[in-house]
């Protein structure tokens, strides 16, 4: 038998209090737990799950196909070309160097660049894709497909990359694209998803930018579940992306084409409008550059080169270049004079050469005056002595009150970025801007279209569309969105007397026509008669000590201080159809340089090719067959020195829509 | 009669042992253990034999571990008891030297094919050692400070070779557990009342302290605390497992996610997914219910023990049996509150549940000295 000690008794119920007290605080522990997880899974469960959603659920953007934009005629202008490049996943290649090498076998891969990827793909986790190299072409990356057992990891893909057909032709006016760039970011007030989207690209001039909203279409998104690291482990579903609006363009390329190759190698713009629907046929402006370049990515230099030059190839000086319109303002002051009762048009005006106000000599383009005038002879022979007499009596505020019924002044709200406004002054706004009165002077230099007064060669164009037709000719550049046609408005008449505008035509009619008009070497045979009002706007001051001596003439001056030739006209005379518009910038004398460049860009117009040679007077037609001829060379020279045959189509007849989609 | 002339009923024999067994108690362990390869099962997406295999043959190896020691007169462990402390010390010794480093620290030891913690092993040695001092003490003498400074010797001196390793979760567990121990052995209640005040003063000083010229830490311990106290500081680096931890919990609602639908650890936003951070999986899949049932389970575990205890007129067995509840309440108690963020994340397993092999056996070993207690406990005579 086991003999049991006396057991310790003592403390017992010192011991039972005290494990009393340990329960309790035990249990008051596992309270607090239980408060704790009510508080995380009952309280702020929403706030929880919310996050884990976020954790789990991966969003990806799926970038939409950018809109194309065609010309009038269905000519694809800006459309996405597929741009061949490969991808490799590190993880699947078993050893990054080997493959990188094996591919260098195939195409250009220098082992700099091999260094550069391995050191990009260690950056990022295993599964991700690295760019190894884009714009291949079609047969090196048949090759690098044929490859591919020697190269695991290695993903051919085709990307899609802007692509501009027309070269520098239609640069200024369709644009470019490239990256989305910090500006850009901040003015994406609705936070479209697409901007994020590494290597997106979104307009950046142009109609690529200015119809960026239709063209870019909408961003799809995925919706990917993953875990920790990043790896989607299944796709939870799909919202695929809406392609963009398709973008047509009243622009004509064959005559776009023309007036680019007619500039020569002038620096000028020019537009040509179809007067009944105020369709922009062409916009251009010289010197130009190539859009893709900028897709395609330019280097520091170009890009210094194309910024820096004195003749502004990145400007659109169709529309955003202020001018003073010289010459070709007379139309408006004339117009101006003759909403007044007591004038007539008939009255003579003695030019001696010049005008005198007070002190001041205003000066006459001919230096022993033109004689007695009356308006007719003054339009035709561009005599400025008449013009100051009559911008006097007529006064700013009616001068700039007709300029503005004519379109100038203002813009046309084209989805262009740049477009500019121009200047029309009045008594209020030289208060406003230098604080000084209007003084007759003012009004006598705006009578001839100098001074303060600045035009596009947009507004020129408008304005000779007005007078020719005597209606309100608004200029468009949308012919369609997504094959839905823009509709034409019907203009209403203008708010200037139809016999005003009649003695208007008639004297731009003579301008061309007459033995003594300023543009008679650039008229016609009588075929389709043009009418039209050289300008030649001086840029510089002339001193009395100059004027004394004898004017210096402008291939004697440098460059930049002679003088802009301008020319605005309509064609056919009769029933007006085209307005066009041009500033030689320095070019000298409207009549001598630019009437022809825009008697042959019109005619070419009405002909949708090059004109027949017996539209021309007898006696230019044999220099005018040369020069023609010389433009087939240079066309034919172009159009093989591009295989794929894209350009150099405008002396075809016939010519037009490829493919509308 | 000798026999007739115990207060005590007498205690069982032979296969009557097997009566006495709390099967209440064993068998909420068996559920509790159950569920844990269920979510074993989950953590690893439907793969059996990735965890919940081992973990199953582990606990069954366990349970007749359990069963066993529980046969074995509890008299016999308390003449091992100087023992396994001895030895668990020394094994702490080794685990400086020769230990295998794994996680950071210097906390496994490898003896042939076994790898084992020798901290866990500390755990039960200093409980049964601790019982043993208080059994031999005179009552008398157990609040006077000799008699004090003795036993706190005892438990300070491992802990500091646990925290050193450095595991400061084990280590403070097995401070605790001594010092409850203690508590509960009777020494007076004013040591206990006059170590808090210090270590109360102690923490308010060190705040107080802050970005004054006598700080008491360096910089970058407050930058810990900190992080400690909230962890959205810093949610990739140290806070991210605490902030995943938080979210999969909040994210588990009321009824949670439902059985392998929790997207936080299948997705493993979870680190140590299936080890200490297995309740974060619980709740996020069976919600607020899951985690208050399971919680309901672990306490009910802990007031069987205490109520064993208290029955018991065995001192050194009912110094056992609280201690050993005490380091099970510890170790479920602590791995909640640091998953739910109101404990620092110190890398303690969740009793039972979260995978590993020694942890298991230690608890399943640790559960048959508290059966053996019960078992072999002293009751009065009616």
């Amino acid at each position: 038998m086991k003999n049991y000690s006396p057991p310790k008794l003592v403390e017992k119920s010192l011991f039972n209090r005290r494990a009393l007290i340990l329960g309790v605080s035990q249990f008051a522990f596992i309270a607090t737990l239980g408060w704790k997880m009510r508080q995380l899974q009952v309280q702020d469960s929403e706030k929880y799950k919310l996050l884990s959603d976020e954790n789990r659920i991966n969003i990806r953007i799926l970038p939409p196909i950018r809109g194309v934009i065609f010309d009038r005629e269905g000519l694809i202008l800006a459309t996405n070309e597929q741009n061949y490049r490969i991808v490799m996943i590190r993880e699947e290649t078993g050893s990054p160097e080997k493959v990188l090498n094996n591919l260098a076998k195939i195409i250009d891969l220098p082992s700099k660049e091999i260094k550069k990827i391995i050191k990009e793909s260690e950056i990022n986790k295993s599964f991700v894709p690295i760019m190894i190299a884009e714009k291949l072409t079609w047969s090196q990356f048949l090759k690098v497909g044929i490859n591919l057992p020697s190269l695991p990891g290695i993903l051919p893909e085709v990307g899609l990359q802007r692509s501009y057909d027309f070269d520098e032709i239609m640069a200024h006016i369709v644009g470019y694209v490239g990256p989305v760039s910090a500006a850009d970011l901040k003015s994406n007030k609705k936070q479209d998803p697409l901007l994020q989207i590494p290597g997106f690209h979104v307009g950046k001039t142009g109609i690529e930018k200015g119809l960026d909203n239709f063209l870019k279409g909408a961003a799809g998104l995925t919706r990917m579940e993953v875990n920790a690291r990043g790896r989607p482990i299944r796709k939870l579903d799909e919202n695929l992306s809406k392609k963009g609006q398709n973008v047509q363009l009243t622009l004509d390329t064959k005559l776009q084409e023309f007036s680019m190759i007619r500039s020569e190698s002038h620096n000028l713009a020019s537009v040509v409008l179809d007067i009944k629907s105020g369709d922009i046929l062409s916009l251009t402006s010289t010197p130009s550059f190539d859009p893709n370049k900028f897709v395609k990515g330019l280097s520091i230099k170009d890009w210094e080169a194309l910024r820096n030059s004195k003749s502004r190839p990145l400007s659109n000086k169709a529309i955003s270049g202020n001018y003073p319109p010289g010459s070709t303002f007379k139309m408006v002051v004339a117009l101006a004079a003759m909403s007044n009762p007591l004038f007539n048009p008939e009255d003579l005006i003695d030019c001696e050469g010049h005008y005198e106000l007070g002190e001041r000599k205003f000066h006459c383009w001919r230096n022993g005056g033109h004689g007695k005038m009356n308006l007719e002879n003054a339009m035709k022979q561009s005599c400025d002595v008449y013009f100051y007499k009559i911008a006097e009596l007529t006064g700013i505020e009616k001068i700039s009150s007709t300029a503005n019924r004519l379109g100038l002044g203002q813009t046309f709200s084209l989805p262009l970025p740049g477009e500019a406004k121009g200047l029309i002054p009045t008594r209020g706004w030289k208060k406003e801007i230098t604080n000084n009165k209007w003084r007759t002077g003012d009004t006598l230099n705006t009578g001839i279209g100098q001074g303060y007064v600045l035009t596009t060669p947009l507004q020129l164009a408008v304005m000779t569309a007005r007078i020719a037709s005597g209606k309100t000719v608004t200029p468009k550049i949308i012919k369609a969105i997504n094959g839905r046609r823009i509709r034409t408005v019907k203009f209403p008449n203008l708010d200037i007397s139809k016999k005003s505008l009649r003695a208007m035509n008639i004297g731009m009619y003579k301008v061309v026509n007459d033995k003594k008009g300023t543009a008679y070497k650039s008229r016609t045979s009588n075929i389709i008669e043009i009418a039209g009002k050289t300008g030649t706007v001086q840029i510089r001051q002339i001193s009395k000590k100059e004027r004394a001596r004898g004017v210096i003439k402008n291939k004697d001056l440098p460059y930049l201080k002679r003088d802009h030739a301008l020319f605005v006209g309509y064609a056919p005379f009769e029933k007006p159809q085209y307005a066009i518009s041009i500033i030689v910038e320095h070019g000298g004398g409207g009549a001598e340089i630019a009437a022809p460049i825009a008697r042959d860009i019109l005619l070419f117009a009405m002909h949708g090719t090059l004109p027949p040679i017996s539209d021309y007077p007898k006696d230019q037609q044999g220099q005018i067959r040369n020069k023609f001829e010389s433009y087939r060379t240079k066309r034919d020279k172009v159009f093989k020195s591009r295989k794929d045959g894209k350009r150099a189509i405008f002396f075809q007849s016939g010519v037009n829509s490829l493919a509308w989609s | 009669m000798v026999i007739n002339s115990s207060p005590y009923k007498n205690k069982p024999k032979g296969l009557q042992k097997i009566l006495y067994i709390h099967w209440p108690l064993s068998f909420l362990i068996s559920v509790v253990s159950f569920f844990g390869f269920l979510m074993m099962y989950s953590v690893a997406d439907g793969d059996y034999y990735l965890w919940s295999h081992p973990q199953l043959l582990r606990f069954s190896f366990g349970m007749v571990v359990l069963i066993l020691i529980s046969q074995v007169d509890i008299d016999f462990w308390r003449s091992l008891s100087p023992f396994i402390y001895t030895i668990a010390l020394v094994l702490l010794f080794l685990v400086q030297f020769f230990g295998d480093i794994g996680m950071g620290a210097r906390r496994w030891l490898e003896i042939g094919s076994i790898r084992f913690q020798p901290s866990e092993i500390m755990k039960v040695g200093l409980v049964l050692m601790l019982a043993i001092y208080y059994d031999w003490l005179s009552p008398k003498n157990i609040s006077k400070p000799i008699w004090v400074a003795i036993p706190l010797t005892l438990i300070l001196f491992p802990a500091w070779l646990v925290i050193i390793q450095p595991d400061l979760g084990t280590g403070m567990i097995i401070a605790i557990t001594g010092i409850t121990i203690m508590f509960v052995a009777g020494v007076n209640f004013w040591y206990f009342m006059g170590a808090l005040t210090c270590a109360g003063v102690a923490i308010f000083l060190v705040f107080v302290s802050r970005n004054k010229s006598w700080q008491l830490l360096y910089d970058y311990h407050f930058n810990r605390i900190d992080i400690y106290l909230n962890p959205a500081l810093d949610p990739l680096g140290r806070g991210y497992h605490i902030t995943q931890s938080k979210i999969a919990l909040g994210s588990g609602g009321l009824n949670g996610k439902g059985f392998m639908q929790g997207s936080q650890s299948q997705l493993d936003f979870l680190p140590e997914k299936h080890t200490d951070f297995i309740f974060t999986t619980i709740a996020e899949e069976f919600g607020f219910f899951g985690g208050i049932g399971l919680l309901t389970i672990y306490g009910t575990i802990v007031l069987f023990c205490l109520i064993s205890a208290i029955r018991n007129h065995n001192r050194f067995g009912r110094l056992v049996t609280v201690g050993l509840a005490m380091i099970f309440f510890s170790y479920f108690a602590v791995n909640i509150a640091m998953v739910t963020g109101l404990a620092p994340v110190v890398g303690v397993p969740l009793p039972l549940i979260s995978y590993g092999g020694s942890a298991m056996l230690v608890i399943m070993g640790s559960f048959g000295l508290i059966q053996s207690a019960h078992v072999h406990r002293l009751t009065k005579r009616e």
